[in-house]
């Protein structure tokens, strides 16, 4: 206007917006960059499912020969370390980034080049890693990849240069998406949207990237060593140099188990939206549910050495490491009896979303359950390295954060595409998923009592063992099919699913006031927010909510 | 300041409670370069926790004795005096004086430069000495302490060198002022890294 007074006719510059390929590479949007960190983890997830695959086939038979040796310990390796770092905690960044701004109000990400960045290194990182195959040698050190091992003369191929430049860059990008949203959520908060309103799912992502932004530097700079050792010939983890391989273990736990819990958090913030809306109730014990998130987050970086329980470090450590892992189980805990308070006595809608949900806490707490058995000192020194843990970590990776992503992703999949997905095939994905999941990994328990260890491409003919190994191979299979479904349904229904509109759901928080698929802008207007659920307010002004 | 995005909205409600919240009045520039300083902190304290628990163990020598203290030290005061140029930076921005911030920031670019000068001194004659990276346990830990610190110095000076190019005058604060004020935390955080690694992996060989 000012310009106007002065006789001065603004020319502003047309800007169209890119389409096609283009749009992709060049856009700054959350919530495309959202969808791009969205569908790139699902085929990482896609590529450490095939691994996994082969990793069951080798194992159908004793003494079977599908993969070789090598070939298999690349496969495990490259499996694990898919699923940690370029499937479920990119993934959880991704629905960060698309959900947090429209949640809490916002135009956009605090800073949305460096958003742009943080998704590109993820996907650079991700295919340096892969690179590896080409270059000869895939990791092949377990996910871990501990020291001396992973070193020369253990290891002469590139293996663990590619695993560690390659996890380096996604590193970089993951703390820089981390940055990003702890200052869009502590600073772009819309009018009203007090830090005790946010919604659940903000809260988890809030405090899950302080816990990365504080455990992943260790890890960089166990990396960082690991890369010089082999690449400069220092002497970090050389034991006759006066190197301590346990410096490894420790640096890396101190990220590993932490890593753990950035990868449930902010599907324990999924659920805590998923349950209330489906149970028709509002969740119960907000406070609860965020103060026990920090409480998890607070314990989970000390407790890091229960992972080297049988390293030797000696009955104080074992002792204060074993305690506090314990303590984790009580915040845990409270999550679970809110999600089942919330609903109890609710009016249930049994949507695939719900059924994921409730799939999500049992499959959980089996998971859960076995957690304290394993802090355990004397119960670990005995399942140490068997299938036990291997069942142990798949029932809260998978039974947990993926159970809980499914759920999350019924739910949202209207908001990103403007359809629903079909409710039919999410109910095949759900009990092909239960049953393939508990087929797969609950006999692996068994396994690991009977004392098999893991991470050894075959087995030999012992009683039980066969038998166990064909029907957890054939839960395999049926897990595949549940993602295949999936997929399928994914894919699909961006074409055929039917219009969602603005609300679905009949939802409370703020991401479902505006369109599906939201416009760049995500608010015409923002909608006043007066109490933690800004939408029921709007929708039923003769009863709002306590402020 | 950067305005908040505005709403269609008059009446919000419950902006009682924003009112109270002090965080809402940062930048978010300087917010997210002390985020990211938090997560650096641990970096470097994992490779300084290195460093001090491989202290004595390595099997061969030399050890930290071979270092020149006081010639470090006076390269130190060089860095340590930038923090103080750097303070006349920040404070030439709230007078919205451009130039004198241009000034400023070229003289702590040339005492953090100096200060990178005397590393690359300091190298020179440890490699001459034949203690190279993969000499033994103590010289690689050294070289990557220091290292990543002189990276993180380099890193500083090119950000300096990039804000004094591109700010400019503006209304109430230069424009780039609040890039100005990131940088300048980011620098008194890398000096204040040094003021744990000098004292632990030079000062400690006077005593020992």
């Amino acid at each position: 206007m000012a310009e106007q007074t002065r006789g001065y006719v603004p020319t502003y510059p047309t800007i169209t917006a890119p389409t096609g390929l283009w749009r992709w590479v060049a856009t700054v949007d959350h919530k495309d960059i959202g969808v791009l960190y969205i569908v790139t983890t699902l085929v990482f997830f896609l590529i450490g499912g095939l691994e996994a695959m082969f990793i069951r086939l080798q194992l159908i038979a004793p003494n079977a020969k599908v993969l070789d040796p090598e070939t298999y310990d690349e496969f495990f390796t490259m499996h694990g370390t898919t699923m940690v770092f370029l499937t479920v905690m990119p993934l959880l960044i991704g629905f960060a980034n698309y959900l947090v701004p429209l949640m809490i109000g916002a135009r956009d990400m605090a800073f949305p080049r460096l958003n742009a960045m943080s998704y590109w290194l993820l996907l650079f990182g991700g295919l340096l890693l892969y690179f590896s195959f080409l270059a000869g040698q895939a990791p092949n050190g377990m996910w871990f990849m501990y020291v001396p091992q992973t070193l020369p003369p253990y290891t002469t191929g590139p293996g663990p240069n590619y695993w560690a430049a390659g996890l380096l860059v996604t590193s970089v990008g993951t703390i820089a998406a981390s940055i990003n949203l702890t200052v869009t959520i502590l600073l772009l908060r819309a009018p009203g949207m007090a830090i005790t309103r946010l919604p659940l799912f903000v809260w988890t992502v809030l405090v899950n990237s302080f816990l990365i932004l504080w455990a992943l530097p260790p890890l960089a700079a166990a990396m960082v060593m690991m890369l010089l050792d082999r690449l400069v010939g220092t002497h970090f983890f050389d034991v006759s140099a006066g190197g301590n391989v346990l410096l490894y273990e420790h640096l890396f736990w101190f990220l590993g188990h932490p890593e753990v819990y950035i990868l449930i958090l902010p599907v324990f913030g999924m659920v805590s939206e998923t349950i209330p809306v489906f149970a028709r109730k509002p969740i119960f014990g907000y406070t609860f549910i965020a103060a026990s998130t920090v409480a998890i987050a607070f314990l989970a970086m000390s407790v890091w050495a229960h992972h080297m329980f049988t390293s030797g470090m000696g009955l104080t450590e074992d002792t204060f490491f074993s305690a506090a892992s314990m303590l984790i189980a009580i915040p845990t805990g409270v999550k679970v009896f809110n999600w089942v308070a919330t609903m109890w006595r609710g009016a249930i809608r049994w949507t695939s979303s719900m059924l994921f949900s409730i799939g999500f806490i049992g499959e959980f707490i089996i998971g859960g359950l076995t957690g304290p058995m394993l802090a355990t000192v004397p119960v670990d020194w005995q399942v140490h390295d068997s299938y036990f843990i291997v069942a142990h970590l798949h029932y809260v990776f998978f039974g947990g954060s993926v159970m809980g992503i499914f759920a999350a992703a019924y739910y949202w999949y209207p908001k990103i595409t403007g359809r629903l997905m079909s409710e039919n095939l999410g109910k095949w994905h759900f009990w092909l998923t239960i049953v393939g999941l508990n087929l797969t990994f609950f006999p692996m328990h068994l396994n690991g009592l009977l004392g098999m260890p893991r991470h050894v491409y075959t087995y030999p003919n012992l009683p039980g063992l066969a038998e166990l190994n064909f029907w957890e191979t054939i839960g395999a299979f049926i897990l595949a099919t549940a993602v295949v479904v999936f997929v399928w349904n994914v894919v699909a229904s961006v074409r055929f699913g039917r219009i969602a509109g603005n609300d679905p759901w009949d939802a409370w928080t703020l991401e479902w006031a505006t369109a599906s698929p939201p416009p760049p802008y995500n608010f015409a207007s923002i909608p006043p927010v007066r109490s933690r659920r800004p939408l029921w307010d709007l929708k039923h002004p003769e009863n709002p909510d306590p402020r | 300041m950067t305005e908040q995005p505005t709403s269609g909205v008059v009446n919000h409600g419950g902006s009682d409670q924003l009112g109270r919240e002090a965080i809402r009045q940062i930048n978010p520039n300087v917010l997210g370069i002390i985020i990211f300083i938090s997560s650096e902190a641990i970096f470097f304290l994992s490779l300084i926790v290195t460093y001090v628990v491989y202290r004595g163990a390595s099997t061969s020598g030399p050890g930290a004795h071979v270092l020149n203290v006081p010639v470090t030290a006076v390269f130190t005061l060089f860095l340590w005096s930038s923090s103080l140029t750097m303070a006349r930076v920040t404070a030439h921005l709230g007078r919205n004086d451009v130039a004198g911030v241009r000034r400023w920031l070229l003289i702590t670019i040339l005492l953090g430069a100096i200060f990178l000068v005397g590393q690359g001194y300091e190298y020179y004659h440890l490699y001459a000495d034949n203690v190279t990276i993969s000499r033994n346990l103590w010289a690689s830990t050294f070289f990557t302490v220091t290292g990543f610190h002189g990276l993180h110095v380099l890193v500083g000076l090119i950000s300096m060198s990039i804000m004094a190019g591109v700010i400019s005058p503006g209304e109430n604060h230069p424009w780039g002022a609040t890039g100005v004020e990131a940088v300048s935390l980011y620098w008194h955080f890398v000096d204040a890294v040094w003021v744990v690694i000098f004292p632990v992996v030079y000062l400690w060989t006077l005593i020992s």
